[in-house]
């Protein structure tokens, strides 16, 4: 397990700064004769919207011609989200109008999943809407993997946490949704994904090809519904993550997690029960993965915890001699 | 009015129009750039960006010369002459505040956009703008972005450049992101000084009389606000920072003045120096604390007249543009160049809000006239419209 692990991240891991040269991506896209294709699911984020319209559609569709199709995926904005997207320059939809026959729900996978029918890309790059320090590593660190790896399906994006650390070794972890919820469940049930290091990161890029044939949850599932779906489809060779520095966002309040993680946590039973594991459930495993950094280098942290169980005190002979509690 | 005039000026225009067309490149430079902090001494990061941006154009002798300055040609037709087009790169924000842009569909908003990210967004566009519109120069262009220019900087940055310059410089331009319509093109005569209260080991506190260095310094402040100050030609003595204390009740051994003359009368600033000194020393006499002055920054007089024909021209392109100059001296990179006989003004290119704010602000549309001016003024230089 741990060696497989090891391998994996050794070369399906990757830091922004391995593709640079953008000219290079975009030489080797026209190459394969792949279209790409950017979806950004909006609702109100006026605040952003504009910066990460302007700084990709200049770095990536005028300077260097890497996306082929630029678009915005709304909601139901209330603010000027779609004014604002629209005066720069990017195609906007509002996810209701994509495959009406088929109704309108509200949430992010919705936006998603709509995206597959209205873009036209080989390959479908997402990206948040609520970057405040958007750059084109943004896009070019979760795409060139497909692009240069016919075997990476998917690609995540994880980033630097500030965190205090002494020498050059610094832990290396997700939001809090994924160290509490997401990571403790994946060692538990599916050891080989706490490999990927932010499994809830917005920014990702996935293959048409693997897009058309899974489900999306609407909600705050979509992402481990993803990431389980094609575990158990394509393997863990489908993945490939990218290292993206520093991403400056929106702190979320503990309410609003605990909202998130219930809908996760959904979407994980739903999955365990489609893949019949509710009944047959595996060996439970007692390793706990974590991970750290030294440099670009990633590698797990392992660490056996096994819940030992005492029983109730009553059972125990001493003490009900001690208290005189007769059979 | 020449013909040459007449046809650069009836390009206006159309080039305001057409300029639309780099609008994301030029604002995801500014916003880039803007994001990259840069307190002065420290553009290093900015100025990199630059000659990157410069290598990925194609553009000739990029380089960084030793006091950190970015530099790139676009080499003329002919390449007999040269046009120096300027902007600084540093700002007076520390590195611990916040850089991040946004941007609304009219505005952009961040510390430093207007002063001075716009402007050296529109140095590290030109390539790509010049080739869009399809203008060529018979000259040669030398795009500088230049380090240590305010504050304590002092204009380190464009004199090293001017001092060991290789080539002679026909005019220059220097590029300020707000406010269009500037047009500078004299250096006023300035003094940045600085004054330091420190009370000595052993003062004694209790002695009638006894005071603090915000007191002391205060006093300072008094006497020099009495001094009689002409009207004409304008002349501002300006106290841009005060500091001294840390809490309520605990007397401050030290206190600290930054303050900056202008004046447009030559020798005025050096007049209002040694008065300055004077109740220093006299302020220092009477109380037994230590004060000590320091210059700064020094800068002269100087300049084109209101009717040399670089002035004439631009006051003609700002009209074509329906934009009331704005006429103000500068104590930026023109002093250098005028001290150094160069013909040269300043310009903005936009309107803005909260200059050296934090929620600095520019507006984006009139960006592109700001820019079409620069281009006007280019082609008249090049021309040879704005020799004497």
């Amino acid at each position: 397990m741990s060696d497989k692990i090891e391998k994996w991240l050794e070369t399906n891991t990757f830091h922004h700064g391995e593709f640079w040269d953008v000219l290079n991506l975009v030489r080797e896209k026209e190459k394969k004769g792949l279209k790409i294709s950017l979806c950004i699911p909006t609702l109100n984020e006026e605040k952003t919207i504009g910066k990460e319209i302007v700084i990709l559609k200049s770095e990536l569709v005028e300077r260097y011609p890497l996306i082929d199709e630029f678009a915005v995926i709304d909601s139901g904005s209330e603010d000027k989200t779609l004014e604002v997207a629209a005066s720069f320059g990017a195609d906007t939809y509002l996810a209701a109008d994509i495959l009406p026959e088929v109704g309108d729900k509200r949430g992010k996978g919705e936006n998603l999943w709509k995206a597959i029918y209205q873009l036209e890309g080989d390959i479908i790059i997402y990206v948040d809407a609520d970057i405040k320090n958007i750059h084109p590593r943004f896009v070019t660190g979760i795409v060139a993997p497909l692009i240069n790896n016919d075997t990476i399906k998917y690609c995540k994006a994880f980033y630097d946490r500030p965190m205090a650390y002494s020498s050059g070794i610094r832990s290396s972890g997700g939001g809090r949704v994924t160290e509490i919820l997401i990571r403790p469940l994946f060692s538990l049930f599916f050891p080989e994904l706490t490999s990927l290091i932010q499994p809830l990161s917005g920014e990702f890029a996935v293959r048409r090809e693997v897009l058309e044939r899974i489900p999306f949850p609407i909600g705050y599932g979509v992402e481990t519904a993803h990431i389980l779906d094609v575990y158990r489809e394509w393997g863990l060779e489908a993945f490939g993550q990218c290292d993206l520095d520093q991403r400056i966002h929106r702190n979320q309040s503990t309410n609003a997690l605990g909202k998130m993680s219930f809908g996760i946590l959904q979407t994980f039973i739903n999955r365990l029960k489609s893949y019949g594991m509710v009944d047959k459930l595996p060996e439970l495993a007692t390793i706990y993965r974590q991970f750290q950094a030294e440099g670009n280098r990633y590698e797990q942290l392992t660490r056996e915890i096994v819940e030992y169980e005492r029983p109730p005190m009553i059972t125990i002979p001493a003490y009900r001699e001690k208290y005189g509690i007769e059979d | 009015m020449s013909s040459k005039f007449n046809s650069i000026l009836d390009t206006v225009h159309p080039h305001r129009e057409r300029l639309h067309s780099v609008r994301e490149l030029l604002l995801a430079n500014a916003m880039m750039i803007g994001e990259i902090p840069a307190p002065t001494g420290h553009e290093a990061d900015r100025i990199t960006f630059l000659t990157n941006r410069y290598t990925e154009d194609g553009l000739q002798n990029i380089s960084i010369d030793e006091a950190g300055n970015g530099m790139a040609v676009i080499p003329g037709k002919k390449g007999d002459n040269n046009i120096l087009v300027c902007a600084h790169a540093d700002t007076v924000f520390s590195p611990s505040v916040d850089h991040a842009m946004s941007v609304t569909a009219k505005a952009i908003m961040g510390p430093g956009i207007g002063d001075n990210s716009l402007g050296l967004a529109t140095i590290v566009t030109l390539p790509e703008i010049l080739k869009r519109l399809e203008i060529g120069f018979d000259d040669n262009l030398i795009l500088l972005g230049c380090t240590r220019s305010l504050g304590r900087g002092d204009l380190g940055g464009i004199r090293f450049f001017l001092e060991n310059a290789k080539h002679p410089i026909r005019a220059g331009v220097s590029v300020e992101g707000i406010q269009l319509g500037r047009l500078s093109y004299s250096a006023i005569g300035m003094l940045r000084g600085e004054i330091s209260v420190h009370m000595p080991y052993g003062y004694d506190w209790a002695k009638f009389g006894a005071t603090d260095s915000v007191a002391i310094l205060t006093k300072v402040v008094q006497r020099i606000m009495e001094i009689p100050i002409p009207m004409q030609p304008p002349t501002q003595i300006i106290f841009g920072s005060i500091s001294g204390g840390t809490s309520f009740g605990t007397r401050p051994t030290s206190a600290n003045l930054r303050f900056e003359i202008r004046s447009e009368k030559a020798g005025m600033a050096a007049v209002l120096k040694e008065k300055i000194i004077d109740i220093i020393e006299e302020t220092e006499n009477t109380s037994n604390a230590d004060i000590q002055f320091s210059s700064v920054a020094e800068r002269q007089t100087g300049g084109l007249d209101y009717g040399h024909p670089m002035v004439k021209t631009m006051r003609k392109i700002l009209e074509t543009l329906e934009v009331k100059p704005r006429i103000e001296p500068s104590v930026g990179e023109l002093s250098e160049l005028i001290e150094r006989g160069i013909p040269s003004v300043t310009l903005g290119l936009t309107r803005g809000e909260n200059k050296n704010e934090f929620n600095e602000s520019i507006d984006i549309q009139p960006i592109f006239g700001g820019i079409a001016q620069l281009i006007a003024l280019l082609q008249s230089i090049d021309g040879g419209l704005c020799d004497e």
